[in-house]
């Protein structure tokens, strides 16, 4: 497959143009979109008309983006103005905001062509996409299992070549799971690096954009060109955006790696086997690694599961009926709020906003998201004391390779324990990616995850490219 | 209004003060009463998925300023989000501040010498503003909801007071002089008819000495005669209940203006758990020394300074004169007469003018400059000008604009030349021979009369002063 870099590149010099990509872009989709319901909503005149605009700078001898004519799919909880915006969820259905996201602003400004919105878990919460209000998307790779979650969508639309690089967000493991899930490189960010603005929030302060490609090098250009300080985004880091791309082959040399036993316990063998692997490749590579352990991060997920649910019943309380989306008439206005967040959310999104609306309460406060906040602090400081003794660290994206259809969607604590090792990075508001390193007996992918301090990226994404050249890509 | 024998109100009051910035706290549309509905209006502030607050440092200042001018611990503080549904809240949740606010533990000294504590003057959002239309006129029952989300985040700063207050003429006294400071320090317009400025007040009653009785809430008083009327009835209702044998239930009540009287509103058993927590979306809010000390330096001199400022320049003021000096203050009007008392204008006639023709001015002063008040008065002590020609030239130019001088002459209040007046008052003389006679002699009180006829032969223009000057010096010479 082309990457972006090759793409723009010769988008630029006229060897080809964006709207030959463009096209390539939709066939890919019409061929298979059906078949695994990648894409919610199509833009294609939007995206015919972004792809123009490129090609006539190109004719007219101006200077084009570092996207130039790369065909990209974003998770339909960003925000695109004039574009449909559902979040996979009955109660947005119809609305097109007035205005986009930043990273929206900022992928159209670098010259990529945005083919359109792609399914998720409703409001990101799921593993699988299962919970879309809008049936699931199917991996590409295996149509009869799911493509991972909540970005499963986007993940999907790179690995079936639909388009070359997506966006999705991660809050629990968002990017990471669907990245492994689907055989693709993915970065959750530290904290801060991409503006949230025009993200429709799950969970405010676990939150985090981040990139989608089929190799290293294309997810690095790609976070460079969201990152960076946004005025709109109060907690958005005040630095530029970070050189990524220039350090992708700078190696492991010299490198302290952590090898977290609680990152990798209760993996099945394969992921352990793969963990392992990687793990001499960047030993053979000039990486000196050091057994470490790590506590904390087996509370990681029950502090998310009240942490995350928290912040998502006060996101999502404006879904209302009021001002936009569904509205189902009620003879009083509490009535209809009541009947339309009936009808509008499915039952992941009432579980969570049920579980989060009680951890708040008061009585409950202290006991639940009170503790909580600690076992994130506590998170937090046992990250930092290993990131003293080490360079970054490496373990599971997941415990398993991907899973059937079904298999874990009617037990809600199997289905979350999908992002038992993903977890205490978004808690810790640090850095993480998942790289592809071998393959299950299925033939199916096995994620990596090298896991960094905040501002770590450009280590990670060089620690994943040896990992990424050792498997001959 | 005094209660029965032996009982005592306890009253605290909280202060909801819309903030004077030129955009809302989180987002950057215009803060405007007034304009077409839903036109200062964005993705911020109107909570649409995906958009984010920054918070506007305009704000912060103002609510600094506000702190200081409070006696307040101005310290590093943060936001929660309070939970709860309301249409015209778009979020659904409110951004305000819980346990670390920004300003807390101040106090505010009133005009007769009593001293009101600050529990804390803390930042937050205003709602949009519903109009429910037919049924009941009220959210549930009414046939329409319209929603103006105009004032959707504005910047409000909530004062509360410790339960300081023990009469409703002192929560009066301490609702007006917290106007006073919010107007000086440019926090707020004070504006209560537009909303700017809306008051709760906490009222329980007790025996004189005992601990405190149960309190019920009375939700937006808007006026400080409602504030007034409402905790007047409020405590009345509460003692002829505890006399009766009752109790007080702790509730939220609403006054109801036209019928005078407070009603349930709800019970505490029905109080809303708003699930406070950290607003994530914001950063911790730590103004640094440096802002603060440069906030502090600007702030200008609040009203209590500014009256006894003002009193120091009266010798032996009479209590009407302090009244006076009060009002002064209270409508911003005391640099017009220091600065007039500067340039020479006696200070009872600089305050009375003030007081009266300035105050009475629909238009404010906008049109009239310090230094033409003071060039009026003058001309008036001067006796250039009678003290009705003073009283007609200033209005004219409250309402109009211009000079002193030129108006004078427009509306043709030349003054009279000595020669003039001298001629005048001799022919008056000789006219009145009798009248003379008995002045000459010594009948003070005939110097009225001929001012009087001096007046009515000059149709008013004549200065008093001038004319007994000459009546003096006749009788001196004579």
């Amino acid at each position: 497959m082309t990457s972006a870099i090759s793409i723009a590149r010769e988008v630029a010099s006229g060897a080809t143009s964006a709207e030959a990509q463009l096209e390539k872009s939709l066939e890919a989709i019409a061929a298979r979109n059906d078949e695994l319901n990648v894409f919610l909503y199509l833009d294609e005149e939007g995206a015919r008309a972004q792809a123009r605009a490129v090609d006539e700078k190109v004719r007219a001898g101006e200077p084009v983006g570092p996207l130039a004519g790369v065909p990209i799919a974003l998770k339909d909880n960003l925000c695109q103005r004039g574009v449909p915006t559902t979040c996979s969820s009955r109660i947005l259905e119809g609305w097109r905001p007035p205005y986009s996201a930043t990273v929206v602003e900022r992928v159209l400004a670098a010259g990529a062509v945005a083919v359109g919105k792609t399914n998720l878990d409703e409001f990101a919460m799921g593993s699988s996409t299962e919970t879309s209000a809008f049936g699931p998307t199917r991996n590409p790779l295996d149509p009869s299992r799911v493509p991972g979650g909540s970005s499963g969508g986007s993940a999907a639309a790179v690995a079936a070549q639909m388009t070359t690089i997506s966006l999705g967000s991660d809050t629990g493991g968002s990017i990471r799971q669907p990245a492994a899930l689907c055989g693709l490189v993915g970065m959750k960010p530290t904290y801060g690096l991409v503006s949230r603005y025009g993200l429709i929030a799950f969970s405010s302060s676990l939150d985090q954009i981040g990139p989608f490609a089929a190799n290293v090098a294309d997810a690095a250009l790609l976070l460079e060109v969201i990152a960076g300080h946004d005025p709109k985004d109060s907690t958005s880091l005040p630095e530029p955006s970070p050189s990524l791309l220039a350090h992708v082959n700078d190696g492991v040399a010299g490198k302290r790696v952590g090898v977290v036993r609680e990152l990798i316990e209760g993996a099945d063998d394969e992921v352990v086997a793969a963990v392992n692997a990687a793990v001499a490749v960047l030993r053979d590579a000039g990486a000196e690694i050091v057994e470490l352990s790590i506590p904390e991060t087996r509370l990681g997920l029950s502090a998310y599961y009240l942490l995350a649910p928290a912040e998502a019943s006060s996101n999502l309380a404006r879904f209302d009926g009021v001002r936009y989306g569904l509205r189902v008439d009620a003879e009083d206005v509490t009535a209809m709020n009541e009947a339309t967040r009936t009808l509008g959310f499915g039952a992941e999104v009432k579980r969570r906003i049920m579980l989060g609306t009680y951890a708040l309460s008061a009585g409950y406060y202290d006991a639940y998201y009170g503790q909580a906040l600690k076992v994130r602090t506590q998170m937090i400081h046992a990250f930092r004391e290993a990131y003293q003794k080490v360079d970054f660290l490496i373990g599971a994206t997941t415990p398993s390779v991907a899973f059937k259809f079904g298999e874990k969607s009617d037990n809600p604590m199997a289905m979350y324990l999908s992002d038992v090792f993903t977890i205490p990075t978004n808690l810790a508001g640090e850095a993480a990616v998942s790289v592809p390193f071998g393959h299950g007996a299925s033939g199916l992918p096995i994620g990596v995850q090298l896991l960094g301090p905040g501002r770590s990226e450009a280590m990670l994404f060089a620690g994943a490219r040896v990992l990424e050249v050792a498997e001959g890509r | 209004m005094a209660l029965p024998d032996g009982w005592e109100m306890v009253i605290g009051l909280e202060v909801h003060t819309e903030l004077k910035t030129a955009t809302k706290l989180f987002c950057g549309c215009a803060n405007m009463f007034g304009d077409e509905p839903n036109t200062n209006i964005c993705p911020v502030c109107l909570g649409l998925p995906g958009a984010l607050p920054v918070l506007n440092e305009r704000a912060v200042e103002l609510a600094m300023a506000l702190g200081f001018a409070l006696h307040c611990t101005v310290a590093p503080s943060t936001f929660h989000r309070k939970n709860y549904f309301y249409p015209d809240m778009p979020k659904d949740f409110q951004i305000s501040q819980y346990d670390l606010p920004i300003n807390s533990n101040g106090y505010l000294d009133l005009p007769d010498g009593s001293r009101v504590g600050i529990e804390r003057a803390h930042l937050e959002e205003d709602t949009g503003k519903s109009t429910h239309l037919g049924g009941s006129g009220r959210l549930q029952g009414a046939d329409r909801s319209l929603i103006d989300y105009n004032r959707s985040g504005v910047p409000l700063v909530e004062i509360v007071s410790a339960p300081d207050i023990r009469s409703a003429a002192q929560a009066r006294a301490y609702a007006a002089e917290l106007r006073g400071i919010l107007i000086a320090t440019g926090a707020s317009d004070g504006r209560m008819e537009e909303g700017s400025m809306r008051m709760d007040a906490n009222v329980s009653v007790r025996k004189s000495g005992a601990p405190y009785g149960t309190r019920c809430e009375i939700k937006n008083l808007n006026s400080l005669r409602s504030l007034v009327r409402a905790i007047e009835y409020e405590a009345l209702r509460q003692v002829e209940l505890l006399e009766d044998g009752g109790v007080v239930r702790q509730e939220t009540r609403h006054w109801d203006e036209n019928l005078g009287e407070t009603s349930t509103l709800r019970v505490k058993e029905e109080a809303e758990d708003y699930r406070y927590f950290r607003e994530p979306d914001l950063v911790d809010l730590a103004p640094s020394d440096e802002w603060q000390s440069r906030v502090r330096a600007a702030l200008p001199p609040m009203p209590a300074e500014r009256r006894t400022t003002l009193a120091a320049k009266l010798s032996d003021p009479t209590e009407q004169q302090l009244d006076a000096v009060t009002l002064a203050v209270d409508l911003d009007l005391d640099a017009y007469v220091l600065f007039a008392y500067a340039k020479g204008v006696e200070m009872p006639l600089a305050l009375n003018r003030a007081t009266n023709e300035l105050a009475a001015s629909e238009v404010g002063v906008v049109n009239l400059s310090p230094e033409n008040f003071a060039e009026t008065l003058l001309m008036e002590q001067r006796g250039e000008l009678s003290a009705t020609q003073a009283k007609t030239v200033l209005s004219d130019i409250l309402a109009n604009g211009g000079e002193p001088k030129a108006v004078a002459a427009a509306k043709g209040f030349e003054q009279l030349s000595e020669d003039s007046l001298v001629a005048t008052v001799t022919g008056l003389i000789e006219a009145h021979a009798d009248e003379w006679g008995r002045y000459r002699d010594g009948d003070d009180k005939l110097a009225q009369f001929f001012i009087g006829q001096v007046m009515k032969a000059t149709k008013g223009q004549a200065n008093g002063k001038a004319v007994i000057e000459i009546l003096v010096q006749r009788r001196a010479g004579s």
